[in-house]
């Protein structure tokens, strides 16, 4: 028998113990989400716009926040504003999440509106609609509904990074399981425990957005 | 009814509609044949403002219409247009197709609508589809629906852009045949199509159109069976 140098039985031991640390978790991925797709939706249709004035704030947006890391626009926005305002941890990383995740979820509006065929449009228009109008009831929808798959994958992929936080010492997850990696001497147990989390919340989210995109498929049917 | 003078529209360096001059009476049903590339679907597009022409008056029902107008959504109401590839909102019913500009231009409250397009959809032989969604259609149940869709607004005139070309043949009878009810019925109709039996049953008039002009014009069982012009001879001789 080998002796290792972990004690795996901590792991259901110490697994309840995250609890807390889960939900908040899901509070910033949550929240951060709701304002990447507020803000994604706006700069989206923004970045649409034929007027320069209007597209280019939006494209400026989105380059700058792609190309720079979540890490980085995290520390500026708890750290380096400090002089400035004093935003506290949470709603740093809220901002920090939402504000990252609005470009991309701006490029994923902006890719399904554009996905919808001329036709669409062109048929709304020849039935007297608005342009707006043509927007919101023909090109909107089918446009969303495009949207879900690469937006399910886009939550995802910030619920992950909202371990990110622990930069600027939200104790959600990732945090949580260093400190009581250090208190316990059991690091490696410790995060394996996070790990599950993690494993636990994403499975979850991609179960909930198969749904969505099943029950949107109703009008896809053939015969 | 229609009215068109000196139009002309250029895609870039492309001479696409060269001073077309044309007048359609109320009633009329005139058919417009022509190679692609002639600049019949632009034609078309342009009476509903879907494209813009560059120069040239166009009059719907005596009234000049002013592409740059505001009120372009008014005007598009009164001239209703048929695709060729139906255009059919998929994420709709069949019904909520037939009432959409009911509803959402017309402002036609609701319980009116679903009575209206019920009659329209039993107009195009369609009541037996209302809650099915397009995807569940064939190409000829689709375009019927289209046809309603557009019914809906009664515009003063229709527009027909090649309304058969993608449908399997044996789909295309049921598609003229709404068509040919509706022309009987006394709608202005323009329709671009090579469907010859369709345009010597219906037409009053068809138009031969080339390289962006009008090239002959006649009742159609005369541009069929003795084209004057060199080029109208050559492209029937095509098409038959």
């Amino acid at each position: 028998m080998i002796d290792l140098p972990w004690d795996f039985s901590a792991i259901p031991r110490f697994f309840p113990g995250f609890y807390v640390a889960a939900l908040l978790t899901l509070q910033i991925t949550f929240f951060g989400i709701l304002v990447g797709l507020v803000l994604g939706l706006i700069t989206g249709l923004m970045r649409l716009s034929k007027n320069k004035l209007i597209n280019s704030p939006a494209k400026f947006y989105i380059w700058m926040i792609r190309g720079t890391p979540l890490l980085l626009q995290l520390m500026i926005i708890y750290y380096g504003l400090i002089d400035v305002v004093n935003i506290s941890r949470m709603p740093a990383a809220i901002i920090g999440l939402g504000v990252h995740n609005g470009a991309y979820i701006a490029e994923i509006f902006r890719g399904a509106i554009q996905s919808v065929e001329r036709g669409q449009r062109e048929a709304a228009l020849s039935l007297g609609m608005t342009s707006t109008q043509a927007m919101r009831r023909i090109i909107l929808p089918q446009a969303f509904k495009r949207s879900v798959p690469p937006l399910g994958n886009q939550f995802i992929i910030a619920l992950k990074d909202s371990s990110l936080a622990s930069a600027i010492a939200v104790r959600e997850l990732l945090l949580r399981a260093r400190q009581m990696g250090s208190a316990t001497l059991m690091m490696l147990e410790m995060l394996m425990i996070v790990g599950i989390y993690y494993l636990l919340m994403t499975t979850v989210l991609t179960f909930l957005v198969g749904r969505v995109e099943k029950r949107l498929q109703v009008s896809d049917y053939q015969d | 009814m229609i009215k068109i003078r000196g139009l002309n529209k250029w895609f870039g360096d492309l001479h696409v509609l060269k001073d077309i001059d044309m007048d359609v009476a109320e009633k009329e049903v005139v058919v417009v044949i022509g190679a692609s590339g002639s600049g019949k679907s632009t034609l078309l597009r342009c009476l509903n403002f879907l494209e813009f022409a560059q120069s040239g008056q166009i009059f719907i029902d005596g009234k000049e219409t002013n592409p740059k107008s505001r009120n372009l959504h008014l005007i598009r109401m009164e001239v209703g247009m048929v695709f060729q590839h139906f255009n059919l909102f998929p994420h709709m019913t069949v019904m909520g197709n037939a009432i959409e500009g009911l509803t959402q231009v017309k402002k036609v409250p609701h319980a009116r609508a679903l009575v209206q397009g019920t009659e329209l959809l039993a107009k195009v032989g369609l009541s037996d589809k209302a809650d099915v969604y397009p995807a569940m259609l064939s190409g000829g149940q689709k375009q019927r629906v289209a046809i309603a869709r557009a019914l809906a607004m009664n515009p003063k005139v229709m527009l027909f852009d090649e309304p058969t070309s993608a449908l399997d043949p044996e789909l295309v009878g049921e598609v003229l045949q709404v068509m040919k009810t509706l022309a009987n019925e006394g709608m202005t109709m323009i329709v671009v199509s090579h469907e010859m039996g369709f345009a010597r049953e219906v037409g009053d008039r068809m138009v031969y159109m080339d390289e962006g002009r009008i090239v002959e014009e006649g009742l159609p069982e005369e541009l069929y069976s003795n084209p004057k012009n060199e080029r109208t001879r050559a492209f029937l001789g095509q098409i038959l």
